[in-house]
């Protein structure tokens, strides 16, 4: 590590206060839709009601009739504007069936809310009367909403496919042929278990909005969109529109949210790109919230079979593991490769030998495509792993932490290679945990739970816990190329000190909400020993940051802010050929410390960075053969993933007459490496954690045996108010990642992977003793009390 | 219909669609768009604005109802560039990540102090149950209303 951690002025690892705040709390702050583009037409999109039709007829006419409409499109009236379907980056598997999807729907409608019809009207409330004045015969077809049926092809939804299954992606990893199968047969111990990851809508509290300006001359146009993956979007949409990249310009102003929900290139993106060239206007779609829930992806919607064998010791000796992964009516732009990034991680954090049968099932239903959500494939893993942990204890009738300390990596055993291939760069489970416990006063819990939960008692207490790694900082290029991702995983960033040595930081990275701005000052800063306030950090414009992969998957740091770092580096060996031109002196022979070159052995020879960026800027009297300017571009990436872990404990009562489960404590420690800003990572875990709390105990896209969502408005999806959770308490260990020089791992996505088995695995030991040993998601006040009614009915018996 | 509302200190005088929402009038009509709109259907707040002193939902009523009284938006809260303490305390305590529902949080737990000006922890939680975020888990805005009440 080049970074000198304990230095007295060090600006990594102190709580410096957001720059993003103060025009986000005073309302200067400009979300997409604050954005007034003086001539503006206004998209909406009219969707159909049947989660599976035929388009029989279309009559626009009405329509057209209302004051201040533009033009109808329909989906045939566009098909000639695309170049290519909407994109899928990621087939998972060579022969993937993915179907061909476009803005509107053409022929027939696969879920509600699919586009089928677009509307352009000179104001907001025209173009909304419009929809209603659209004639659309449709002939219903027998919809797939369950995904077990989905995938018995009860009714084939893209007929061209001639199945909905789409893939089936495996992953056998054995020492010898054949010994997992041998393993479940010496098992002295075996679980076999079965979870589903209900639907979740990611809600992020912004809604989608777009704006597609052209610009007056030469074909060029700029797309303002609440997006956290501008580049990425910049380049597909150029392809799917055939438009030439360099004419396109992604713009995400603030963006209020995104979970993954917003790293997608969806319909609405294409249809004003297409639409704004067309009519030569600007033209502007702003998403409803029940819009949102049915246009924007949703994430999760899995059905997962686990099994472990273990030992006589319950040391597990395999694993086998079935994915039944809902890609919902279309693939969107990662949609396939959601469930397989989590099939790294059904080990979890123990070590097991080298006997892993994992496959997943990819399946088409007719509801809302499902993508990235919060952890993406990486929470349902975890999820699975851990509550298998639990059965597997109580068939041994052990504790559940005993045996997880029998399992768990050991410190000494990292870097750590997993059967999967990956290595684990660095990690102490044992660590976290027992701080986890001793900050839950696991003992006191334990005692008290003796004294509560008596016969007859209603009021149960229970502690749960989950130990997790986070596979994130995605992604070395070469490992996403042998997933068969069609992008890389780099990240880029330019540093560029000024003539007055103030720094401008251009990253490729897109914050929507993660304090990037702040964090990425506090990176140079320490690096070129300049003030936090002296760098301004440019981002989230392909014009200004060319260069990009995004934000996802907790990569922002681990790999954006790496590449911050060693383009800072390069500045700093730049302006050390400069120094030493100026001082006369070897470059070998100088040292930069708090911004100022200086001879070794002789502190009086120095030269500060600013006089050095003023030299640089002259050109006056710059060594032969150098460039003027200090600037420098790295594209970095990463040799590994990173691995941040930690082990959550929570404790909740549960009334059994009521069936309610308030959570009384929960504990977070989490190890992300070096943290840049505590002040950021705390805040990250909170909102993490909380959105895992909801999956455990709040919310779920619920839709009827037609494909209706019952659940479209915040009314119905019950995304948790402040009084519905518990205050955080958030600790930490450090073990800094050795792959990088920032020692940094990731923090976005941790929290929600640890929360949700956390909450379930309490409420479970809470009611032990009356006969529960399992527990859907949500666990809503009504699952959880008949769950309670089945247990002891059948204890009946 | 014509109205005259008085929204941050100042006056003004308009001419509106009768079903034109409060919200809609603020955004659009005087283009003040801290205000922000997270739903349909009343549940998230985050256009909770003053209405009289009081904070309301800015979605729930049409501006005509508003004809004769005084509005404070976000925009209005910071004097000669100061932020309110309540903006100050969010700050200070990270109690906004991406800021969308913020604008609306904020003039809540104005409202939730003028009501209750020493709360208790719950009693935070409770009052702020009409406005959803979704990146704080919520602890550190709680935070920063306790912090803020505690420096009145």
């Amino acid at each position: 590590m080049t970074i000198t951690e304990n230095k007295p002025t060090s600006i990594i690892g102190t709580r410096l206060l957001r720059r993003e705040d103060p025009p986000l709390l005073t309302g200067e702050a400009k979300f997409t839709n604050d954005l007034n583009i003086p001539g503006s037409l206004h998209l909406s999109v009219l969707r159909s009601p049947y989660a599976h039709a035929k388009i029989k007829s279309i009559d626009v006419s009405a329509a057209l009739k209302i004051v201040g409409v533009v033009a109808v499109y329909t989906g045939k009236d566009l098909q000639t504007s695309w170049a290519a379907p909407m994109p899928c980056a990621w087939a998972v598997t060579t022969d993937m069936k993915n179907p061909a999807h476009y803005p509107l729907a053409i022929d027939k409608v696969c879920y509600v809310g699919d586009g089928v019809a677009a509307v352009l009207a000179t104001n907001e409330t025209a173009s909304r009367d419009a929809l209603d004045a659209i004639d659309v015969q449709y002939e219903p077809l027998n919809a797939m909403v369950d995904l077990e049926d989905a995938l018995g092809d009860k009714t084939v939804i893209h007929s061209d496919l001639g199945t909905n299954k789409s893939y089936t992606w495996p992953l056998l990893v054995e020492e010898t042929p054949g010994c997992v199968e041998d393993a479940f047969k010496k098992a002295k111990y075996k679980i076999k278990e079965r979870y589903v990851q209900q639907r979740l809508i990611p809600m992020a509290m912004e809604p989608r909005a777009i704006v597609a300006v052209p610009q007056p001359f030469g074909g060029d146009i700029t797309l303002y969109t609440s997006t956290q993956i501008p580049h990425v979007l910049k380049v597909m949409a150029a392809l799917t529109l055939g438009i030439p990249e360099q004419q396109l310009r992604v713009i995400a102003p603030s963006v209020g949210g995104a979970f993954g929900s917003k790293l997608d290139v969806y319909a609405e993106d294409l249809l004003c790109l297409a639409l704004a060239r067309k009519h030569n206007a600007p033209v502007r779609w702003v998403e409803e919230r029940s819009e949102n829930s049915q246009a924007t992806i949703q994430g999760r919607g899995q059905i997962q079979h686990v099994e472990l064998a273990a030992d006589e010791n319950g040391k597990i000796t395999a694993v086998r593991v079935q994915i039944i992964a809902d890609m919902g009516a279309y693939m969107q732009l990662i949609t396939p490769g959601i469930p397989i990034l989590g099939a790294f991680l059904y080990a979890g954090v123990y070590d097991i030998p080298k006997a892993y049968d994992f496959s997943c099932i990819g399946v088409f239903t007719n509801l809302t495509p499902t993508d990235a959500y919060r952890g993406a494939g990486r929470p349902e893993a975890t999820y699975a792993i851990e509550m298998g942990i639990e059965a597997l204890a109580r068939e041994m009738k052990i504790d559940s932490f005993e045996l997880r300390k029998r399992n768990y990596i050991k410190k000494e055993q990292f870097p750590y290679t997993a059967f999967s291939g990956l290595t684990y760069d660095s990690g102490d489970h044992i660590l976290a945990a027992e701080k986890a416990a001793k900050l839950t006063d696991l003992d006191g819990v334990r005692a008290q739970q003796k004294k509560q939960n008596v016969p007859g008692a209603t009021k149960l207490l229970g502690v749960g816990m989950s130990s997790y790694f986070e596979m994130c900082g995605l992604a070395p290029s070469r490992v996403l190329a042998s997933l068969n991702y069609t992008a890389g995983g780099w990240e880029s960033a330019t540093v560029r000190v000024l003539a007055t040595n103030k720094v401008q930081v251009i990253s490729g990275t897109s914050p929507h909400g993660q304090g990037h701005e702040t964090s990425w000052a506090m990176i140079a800063a320490e690096k070129l020993g300049v003030a936090p306030e002296d760098v301004d950090v440019l981002h989230s414009d392909t014009s200004i940051a060319s260069l990009g992969m995004d934000t996802y998957g907790s990569r922002s740091l681990a790999v954006g802010g790496v590449a911050i770092a060693l383009a800072c580096d390069k500045v700093i060996e730049k302006a050390r050929l400069i120094a030493a031109h100026q001082l006369e002196c070897a470059a070998d022979d100088l040292q930069f410390e708090n911004g100022t070159f200086s001879v070794k052995g002789s502190p009086d020879r120095a030269l500060p960075l600013a006089a050095i960026a003023f030299g640089a800027f002259t050109a006056h009297n710059l060594p032969d053969g150098l460039e003027p300017n200090l600037e420098a571009q790295v594209s970095y990436d990463p040799p590994n993933f990173s691995w941040p872990f930690g082990t959550h404990m929570c404790v909740v009562e549960v009334d059994t007459e009521t069936g309610a489960v308030e959570i009384l404590k929960y504990i977070a420690v989490d190890d992300c490496g070096t943290q840049i800003n505590p002040l950021i990572v705390e805040g990250q875990v909170h909102g993490g954690v909380v959105q895992g709390i909801a999956q455990a105990l709040f919310e779920e896209a619920v839709y009827d045996s037609d494909g209706n969502l019952k659940t479209s408005t915040l009314a119905e999806y019950l995304v948790p108010a402040a009084c519905d959770v518990p205050a955080i308490t958030t600790a930490h260990t450090v073990t800094p990642s050795p792959t990088n020089q920032l020692g940094v791992k990731g923090i976005g996505e941790a929290g929600t992977i640890g929360a949700a088995p956390t909450v379930i695995t309490a409420i479970i030991d809470a009611l032990s003793s009356l006969g529960v040993t399992t527990m859907a998601m949500p666990a809503s006040p009504q699952t959880v009390w008949k769950t309670i009614n089945e247990a002891t009915r059948g204890g009946k018996k | 219909m014509k109205v005259s509302i008085t929204v941050n200190g100042k006056e003004h005088h308009s001419d509106v669609e009768p079903r034109t929402l409060l919200v809609h009038y603020i955004r659009e009509t005087l283009e003040l768009t801290g205000t922000n709109v997270g739903c349909d259907t009343s549940s998230c707040g985050a256009c909770t604005i003053h209405l009289n002193g009081e904070a309301v939902k800015s979605c729930t009523m049409l501006a005509v109802q508003a004809d004769g009284d005084s509005v404070t938006t976000i925009e209005g809260l910071a004097k000669d560039g100061v932020m309110h303490p309540m903006q100050t305390a969010f700050m200070e305590n990270h109690g906004l990540q991406c800021g969308y529902c913020t604008p609306g949080m904020v003039m809540a737990a104005i409202g939730l102090l003028n009501e209750n000006p020493k709360p208790t922890e719950e009693q935070v939680r409770m009052g702020l149950e009409g406005n959803l975020c979704r990146c704080t888990g919520y602890h550190n805005i709680v935070k920063s209303v306790l912090a803020a009440a505690s420096s009145k």
